[in-house]
């Protein structure tokens, strides 16, 4: 866990590589979460400040969005679909599947740290679902037994 | 020396298409076979990804679905040959337009793109005024393939004339609705088309800069428009002086975070500001008052690349196509419970059966067909006694359905539509920006509605109609106005699964 300085020292570098951008907070918390994992608490004042907005605003721009996290997820992110083309697949007995294994609702991390089981609304393969997203690589086809192994793989 | 395609498509991607090609180079190594494999994107035909393609002297010939364990096929023959791919009758039914280079192109090589017809469009445009072109896009009948099906040419004509020193082209690639895919599968697998449609409305309105937005559940997409947009800049397709004409034209590549609201084209230009993705009251149009306060093209990913072939062959060509007030290609996106799932560029004008069955070949399951979802989310679910309809936007509108982005989602009968209904409130709920009390709470009220007529309270039935009005008349944008269209139509033609006694009869 970086302490906070050095937090703000990196935020800072990442707000200024974005100097010239024409709305440029999207990227910004995009480029934070991906060094960090989350957005930080300390990031916020540094932004808020870089762009002349207030933390409250920062803020509620960040809660707006599905995307970013104010807690770091767990080590593996898992991702099911759970929109119509998935459904009619079969997707909510795959997402059952996988929340009775891991022991955890939607959103939620396993006690170990290990796994975040996060709903996501259409991954643009519904031809092919039902579909998942493991750690920022896509799967289709998921049944129960294809869960099975890709917990297996992560664990 | 072999050459050899492999789809780069998340689709194929998802079905395994990497552990294919490292299967392909490690039998090729073992053979002492000189082997290229090309990354292309996908033919279309997601049933058969991943679908490998070797070159040969009489055309390319198709393998699919493709597995590690089969990879001797591709070097020996043997059951997952299809023969020649160009004559897949799938395929050969089609009328690619807009899809004409996807998947038989290398989606990042520029020389590929010209070489098939790639830039005509663009090197037309630059030695027209603006008008000329705006003229033209209007003259081909293209209407947005977001979901609106407002005219292109209209909107661009209005950008056009609006004052200003600085004015922007934006794409919404956003993509959000379940059971589509073609903006994803066009940008992974020929972004030049989309670039080049950006380039035109940009020399078209007066624009000198573009901003393709996409949603970050696409991550490949992403990383092949950046890439393609770094060539472009390069090469000077993009830049100080878009194919040496002196104008200039650049563009950027932004990522979504998550919220399916942003397809919403007032929303997404908060978002792309770095604000909430609020939805904006209208007026002012996005055209007059757009990004930053100025006027400002927001345009779907596919109405954009189906610029470049209106220009390349003219708008009477284009206007060729079509049905009614719905003219040239739409690429349907067969998707859910069906046998043969992937994208079909075909003129407007199929019924829904021809489609779902023939084109689809009915579903995957084998079971009887229950009802098809058109237009994502937000679209009505429609069923077997409606499925002469033709594929148009005002034949759907007279059906109290919407083609949206032409997706469809098919179901067996084992769907359950009080479920499928009570999902479409909750998702309203969820996504729902806020700004209006009828969809922020409606949607809420919505599911709790569906839950006590799913716990076999009839009269809580009137309740869900009066909401799905209210929701209807007092929303401002589609997401409340539009989450009515699968609730109502669930409930209208398939009584059965919200009444509780003819649940049980029936178990
Ligand atoms: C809730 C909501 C979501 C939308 N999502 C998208 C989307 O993902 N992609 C898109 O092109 N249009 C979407 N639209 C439609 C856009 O607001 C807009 O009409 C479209 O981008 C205009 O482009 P077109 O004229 O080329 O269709 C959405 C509309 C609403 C109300
Ligand atoms: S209908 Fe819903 S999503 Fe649309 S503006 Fe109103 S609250 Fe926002
Ligand atoms: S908060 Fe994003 S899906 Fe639940
Ligand atoms: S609905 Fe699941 S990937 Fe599109």
């Amino acid at each position: 866990m970086p302490d906070q300085s050095a937090i703000i020292a990196r935020v800072s570098e990442i707000i200024a590589s974005h100097q010239g951008v024409e709305g440029p907070l999207l990227p910004i918390l995009h480029a934070i979460q991906h060094q960090f994992g989350h957005v930080p608490q300390a990031a916020l004042p540094v932004i808020a400040q870089a762009l002349s907005l207030s933390k409250a605003e920062v803020h509620g721009v960040m809660s707006f969005y599905h995307d970013f996290r104010e807690e770091p997820a767990g080590r593996h992110v898992v991702k099911l679909c759970r929109a119509e083309s998935c459904q009619s697949v079969g997707a909510d007995r795959v997402a059952a599947h996988a929340q009775a294994r891991l022991g955890v609702d939607w959103h939620g991390t396993t006690p170990d740290g290990a796994v975040t089981l996060e709903p996501v609304f259409c991954l643009g393969l519904c031809a092919c679902g039902p579909a998942a997203m493991v750690d920022g690589r896509l799967v289709g086809r998921v049944d129960e037994a294809r869960v099975d192994a890709l917990l297996a793989e992560v664990r | 020396m072999l050459k050899v395609y492999v789809p780069r498509d998340a689709a194929a991607k998802a079905l395994g298409a990497e552990d294919v090609v490292a299967a392909l180079r490690a039998e090729a190594a073992r053979r002492g076979v000189d082997v290229t494999i090309i990354r292309n994107g996908s033919r279309g035909m997601v049933w058969l990804e991943p679908l490998v393609e070797v070159e040969t002297p009489e055309g390319r010939v198709a393998f699919g679905p493709m597995t590690p364990a089969a990879v001797t096929q591709v070097f020996d023959g043997g059951p997952l040959s299809l023969g020649l791919t160009e004559e897949l009758p799938w395929l050969k039914a089609q009328t690619r337009l807009t899809f004409a280079r996807c998947g038989i192109i290398d989606p990042l090589s520029l020389a590929d793109y010209r070489a098939h017809g790639g830039l005509e469009g663009l090197a037309r445009a630059v030695a027209m005024t603006g008008a000329e072109i705006v003229n033209e896009v209007s003259q081909s009948g293209l209407r947005g393939r977001g979901g609106a099906g407002f005219p292109t040419g209209i909107k661009w004509k209005t950008v056009h004339d609006a004052p200003g020193p600085q004015k922007y082209i934006v794409a919404n690639a956003d993509e959000g609705d379940s059971g589509t895919f073609a903006d994803r599968m066009i940008m992974e697998g020929d972004p030049f088309v989309l670039i080049e449609g950006m380039a035109i409305a940009g020399l078209a309105v007066g624009a000198t800069k573009g901003f393709v937005y996409i949603r970050s559940e696409y991550p490949d997409a992403i990383e092949v428009m950046t890439e393609a947009v770094a060539i472009a800049t390069r090469e000077g397709v993009l830049g100080a002086s878009v194919l040496g004409s002196g104008k200039a034209f650049d563009l950027e590549i932004r990522t979504g975070a998550g919220a399916y609201v942003c397809g919403e084209e007032t929303s997404l230009l908060n978002s792309l500001e770095g604000k909430r993705g609020t939805v904006r009251a209208k007026p002012p149009l996005p055209a007059l008052q757009g990004f930053m306060g100025h006027p400002t093209v927001v345009n779907n990913v596919i109405s954009l690349a189906s610029v470049p072939v209106i220009l390349a062959k003219g708008a009477a060509f284009y206007a060729g196509f079509g049905l009614g007030r719905s003219r040239g290609t739409i690429p349907l996106q067969i998707a859910g419970n069906v046998k043969q799932g992937g994208l079909y560029e075909i003129a407007f004008g199929l019924s829904l059966r021809e489609i779902v069955q023939q084109i689809g070949g009915g579903t995957a399951s084998g079971r009887p067909i229950k009802a098809v979802q058109v237009g994502g989310p937000l679209g009505a679910y429609l069923a077997p006694h409606q499925f002469d309809i033709p594929f148009g936007y005002e034949e759907y509108s007279g059906q109290n359905a919407l083609i949206g982005h032409a997706g469809l989602t098919v179901f067996d009968d084992s769907a359950d539509m009080l479920k499928l209904a009570r999902f479409a409130m909750e998702f309203c709920a969820i996504e729902s920006c806020g700004k209006c009390t009828p969809c922020r709470i409606g949607a809420v009220r919505g599911v709790e509605t569906i839950d006590r007529i799913g716990r076999g309270d009839p009269s809580a039935i009137p309740l869900l109609t009066d909401l799905c009005e209210t929701m209807k008349s007092g929303s401002l944008c589609a997401l409340g106005g539009f989450t009515p269209y699968p609730v109502m139509s669930a409930l209208t033609h398939f009584p059965d699964d919200f009444s509780a006694t003819a649940k049980e009869a029936a178990e």
